[in-house]
């Protein structure tokens, strides 16, 4: 039963070197209660993707494509019905915890915002609904803590208030952006360990991105590969850390440190840095940095080709980069 | 009271002193004999110590001193010589007419640039964004006096829906004093609304783009919802800086277009007091006035704390 | 690309910079010519042609006394300019220096001064200059050193905040490893990189400046006669406004188009001299 089908998703942002391809041609599904993670360099576009799911682009950018949620297609729905399914059907939680709460609002009304919106709950209500959820969330005496402000929490547990808010609605889909890329390591694991937990109980679907392998490999149960705006690789996640096949996904492998490596043993780095948008090529984005291109693979996007049922590239020289690695 | 309160409570104290001492030095001490000034270079001896005398100015400076800010505390200000009427009367008559004026301007000043500052905002980068935005950055080139005059020959010469100035009083009736008071205010405030609805409009946008909006807007609010809920308290921070720093040029304006319109203010009475050569008159009006613009500047503060709960309780 | 030629490229394509600087050099240029050449001397009475409408011979017409006004425009924009230059210097180095010294010594120092700068708060050029003029009687001085101090807070506040975000920078910290001290990273490094911002500031203060000298001349505290003023003929026409409206006109136009271009130009320099911004753009 598939709860989001997301159809050749692009993304065009103006900038100052004109417009530029954020995203290009996306396209997955996920079904219900299914953990998807997103991967790749910071710039990739995991954000944008998602961002354009939801309506939320910055100002300049268009969407183009379809991203169809329960059926209805998010990108053709008009604002109203939009608000109608954000925050309630869709729970999002952003990367910054530091600046995503409203400073001058206590932390209590931003979660009960939510429930008064979606659920046209009374301000008494939606206050003691907001003292469960943020002791669900784990924080510390909720019922004393819930009038107080966003400055008087630390990081990771502003991040928690954002879960609490991303949950309140009891959602279909939660989205957490890199939600711990901005906390200490000991902080990190405890956020992933209680939207894990908290997704399990609920029976949500997660996206969740990142551009630490560690953190997809223990969480999700499919995952993504972004390069460039475009999806370069897909399969369970088993697959995909056991057979990364795209020269790309290798690169980020063998980029990767690991336990046990004896010492000496190099680090490899993938050669070049990431384009600048403008430049990307129209055929493979990776073309330019990869040591196995061909004149062939500047031509188009590469279409994607089956490895497994459940694993797919997009790479025309798949044979020889599945030979090599 | 939070800490932050406080300190801004010991400065506006130790201002307001300051503001003194200077008033005092510049307008008793620099001088001179304030009698013989009144009096002139050419009156008699004997005068010139009988009125040192009726007026205090045979005390040494401190005891004078002392004896202003004691009499400005308890609201006695001695005798205009000029008008041999108690000072206290002169101002409390130019107060009744300048502090609605202030207010009604500061009213419309708010009122416009609050509105057309969200309202460009709301807009941004459409063409009546952009329109308004000319027109204020016009409004800010446009001397406050000059637009007085203008008003004047519009609405007064040619229109003669308003009067071109004077003040009828308070006796006959508020909606005749208001009257005459709107056309003055409207000119006070155009320009300063110029300013602050680009402020508003700026700030505004600026926190369009923080995380926080976005939070707000993925829980299911619109644009606007968020603009209203969320944008607007936060954009709030900057303007109320901007209203407080305006306030000084509000009571400058004050006195200025009072001068236009021929209005019994404290503008008018600073300026009939040099012209008497009543220093003592204009120690006291021109402390008054600065007296305002710092404790304006303190009821700024006191919003901050209102707007902004991280200055509730700001850790020593 | 330089750095340079960018900037032209971009100051070209900045409509409001280009609309304003064009301003600008109007009154610049209007000022320089009056200094050598006025249609007529610009103090010349002439009570048989007074109140003339504009004609060839005076193209703005004649005031109250049979002044040319043209010239009196002309004659007035020197002394905007005058009155604008030397009190925005006076507020430019007292309160960069003021701002400069907070930000560099911090404590108790930065406490004192920066108290000194609101102090001057209390006091709008309109007070002090009443307060100067119930002192020496009115005159040109004090309207320019009026204005001055007005200025001061205003260049201290800039400052500060300007050299603060500097002072945290790593070249700073290269410098005071280097041995440097306080005094010569401020002149060395901080001032150099908070220039811009500066600059910014003075054109935006020179316009206000010209709008206070118009007040304060206007209630005739500033500028006297026969000293040509904007502010004064405005005060003047005000007597006249039932028998000739159009002399309240003229100067309120001068007035106008001089803070307006001010005003873009200072707007445009900030866009322009932002490279966060320019990056943006
Ligand atoms: N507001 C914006 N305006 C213009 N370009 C932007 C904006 N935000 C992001 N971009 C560009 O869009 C591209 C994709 O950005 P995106 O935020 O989706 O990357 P990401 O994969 O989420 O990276 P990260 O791991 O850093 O979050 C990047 O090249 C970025 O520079
Ligand atoms: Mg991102």
């Amino acid at each position: 039963m598939t709860l989001l089908e997301v159809d050749d998703l692009s993304v065009v942002l103006s900038t100052a070197r004109g417009p530029a391809k954020a995203v290009r041609k996306v396209s997955f599904a996920l079904a219900r209660g299914e953990t998807l993670g997103v991967v790749g360099e910071s710039g990739s576009g995991k954000s944008m993707t998602v961002l354009a799911m939801l309506g939320l682009l910055p100002e300049g950018a268009r969407a183009a494509g379809q991203a169809r949620f329960e059926g209805r297609d998010l990108l053709s729905l008009d604002e109203a019905e939009l608000c109608r399914v954000r925050g309630d059907r869709i729970g999002v939680v952003f990367q910054e915890p530091m600046t995503a709460l409203n400073p001058l609002h206590s932390v209590g009304r931003q979660v009960a915002e939510t429930l008064m919106l979606h659920r046209g709950m009374s301000a008494g209500a939606s206050r003691r609904e907001a003292i469960r959820l943020l002791d669900r969330v784990g924080i510390p005496q909720a019922a004393r803590r819930v009038d107080a402000y966003p400055h008087q929490f630390s990081g990771g547990q502003r991040q928690r208030v954002t879960i609490a808010i991303a949950l309140a609605c009891g959602p279909d889909l939660l989205i957490a952006d890199e939600p711990t890329t901005a906390l200490d390591v000991t902080i990190q694991r405890q956020i992933l360990d209680l939207i894990a937990g908290l997704v399990e109980e609920d029976k949500m679907a997660l996206i969740l991105i990142s551009h630490d392998l560690g953190v997809i490999a223990e969480n999700v149960g499919r995952t993504l590969v972004m390069y460039g705006g475009a999806l370069v690789e897909e399969g369970s996640t088993s697959e995909v850390f056991a057979r990364p096949s795209h020269p790309y996904t290798q690169g980020l492998f063998r980029a990767r440190p690991r336990l046990g490596a004896g010492r000496g043993t190099r680090l490899s780095t993938i050669k070049g840095a990431v384009p600048e948008l403008a430049d990307i090529p129209p055929g493979c984005p990776f073309a330019g940095r990869c040591p196995l291109s061909i004149p062939a693979c500047d031509a188009a996007l590469p279409a994607s080709v089956p490895i497994s049922a459940s694993h797919a590239a997009r790479c025309i020289r798949l044979d020889v980069a599945l030979g090599s690695a | 009271m939070s800490l932050f309160l406080l300190r801004r409570m010991v400065a506006f104290l130790a201002t307001l002193a300051g503001a003194s001492f200077v008033i005092f030095v510049v307008l008793d001490i620099l001088p001179g004999n304030a009698a013989l000034t009144i009096l002139g270079p050419d009156a008699p001896q004997s005068a010139v110590a009988a009125l040192s005398h009726k007026l205090g100015l045979d005390q040494p400076a401190p005891t004078r001193y002392f004896n202003w800010i004691f009499g400005l505390l308890s609201g006695d200000l001695g005798v205009s010589y000029a008008y041999d009427t108690p000072v206290a009367q002169l101002i409390l008559g130019g107060l009744s007419v300048s502090l609605p004026l202030a207010v009604m301007a500061m009213a419309l000043t708010t009122l416009i640039a609050l509105s057309l500052g969200i309202f460009a905002a709301a807009r941004h980068n459409t063409l009546l964004d952009t329109g308004v935005m000319t027109l204020s950055q016009l409004g800010i080139a446009i001397p406050n006096f000059w637009l007085a005059i203008l008003l004047i020959l519009l609405f007064a010469v040619h229109l003669h829906w308003f009067s071109a100035g004077g003040f009828p009083g308070w006796g006959e009736g508020p909606l005749l004093a208001l009257r005459a008071l709107f056309l003055p205010a409207v000119a006070l405030a155009m320009v300063q609304a110029a300013i602050l609805a680009r402020v508003t409009r700026s700030s505004i946008l600026e926190v369009m783009r923080e995380d926080f909006v976005r939070t707000a807007r993925a829980k299911g609010l619109t644009w606007r919802a968020a603009l209203w809920r969320h944008v607007l308290r936060n954009a709030m921070i900057p303007v109320v800086t901007i209203i407080g720093l305006q306030f000084g040029n509000l009571i400058a304006g004050t006195v200025v277009i009072e001068n236009v319109f021929y209005l019994p203010g404290l503008g008018r009475l600073i300026f009939q007091a040099i012209n008497n050569r009543d220093l003592i008159v204009v120690r006291d009006c021109v402390m008054l006035l600065a007296g305002f613009v710092v404790a304006m500047n303190f009821v700024i503060d006191i919003a901050y704390v209102a707007i902004d709960p991280r200055l509730k309780a700001q850790a020593p | 690309m330089t750095a340079e030629a960018s900037f032209e490229r971009r100051a070209l394509h900045h409509p409001s910079f280009a609309i304003g600087s064009a301003l600008v050099l109007l009154l610049l240029a209007t000022a320089a010519i009056s200094l050598a050449w006025t249609p007529w001397p610009p103090s010349e009475l002439d009570i048989p042609h007074k109140l003339a409408l504009p004609s060839a011979a005076h193209v703005f017409g004649t005031d109250s006394l049979g002044r040319d006004v043209a010239s009196l425009i002309m004659a007035g924009a020197r002394n905007s300019i005058l009155v604008g230059v030397i009190a925005v210097a006076i507020g430019l180095v007292a309160g960069t220096a003021i701002g400069a010294i907070a930000a560099a010594s911090k404590g108790w120092v930065e406490e004192v001064a920066m108290r000194i700068s609101d102090f001057t708060f209390a006091f709008p050029a309109i007070l002090s200059a009443i307060m100067l003029t119930a002192l020496l009687g009115p005159g040109i001085v004090n309207s320019i050193v009026a204005i001055g101090i007005f200025n001061i807070p205003v260049f201290a506040r800039v400052t500060r905040a300007s050299a603060n975000a500097v002072w945290t920078r790593e070249f700073i910290l290269a410098a005071r490893v280097a041995g440097k001290n306080r005094a010569q990273i401020t002149i060395e490094h901080v001032l150099p990189n908070i220039l811009p911002v500066i600059i910014v500031q003075a054109t935006i203060q020179f316009a206000t400046a010209i709008l206070a000298e118009a007040a304060l001349s206007y209630l005739g505290l500033g500028t006297q006669p026969p000293q040509a003023s904007w502010g004064r003929m405005l005060n003047e026409a005000q007597n006249l406004m039932f028998q000739a409206p159009r002399l309240a006109i003229y100067p309120g136009i001068a007035i106008a188009l001089s803070v307006l271009g001010l005003n873009l130009v200072g707007d445009g320099l900030r866009d322009l001299l932002d490279p966060r911004l320019a990056r943006r753009r």
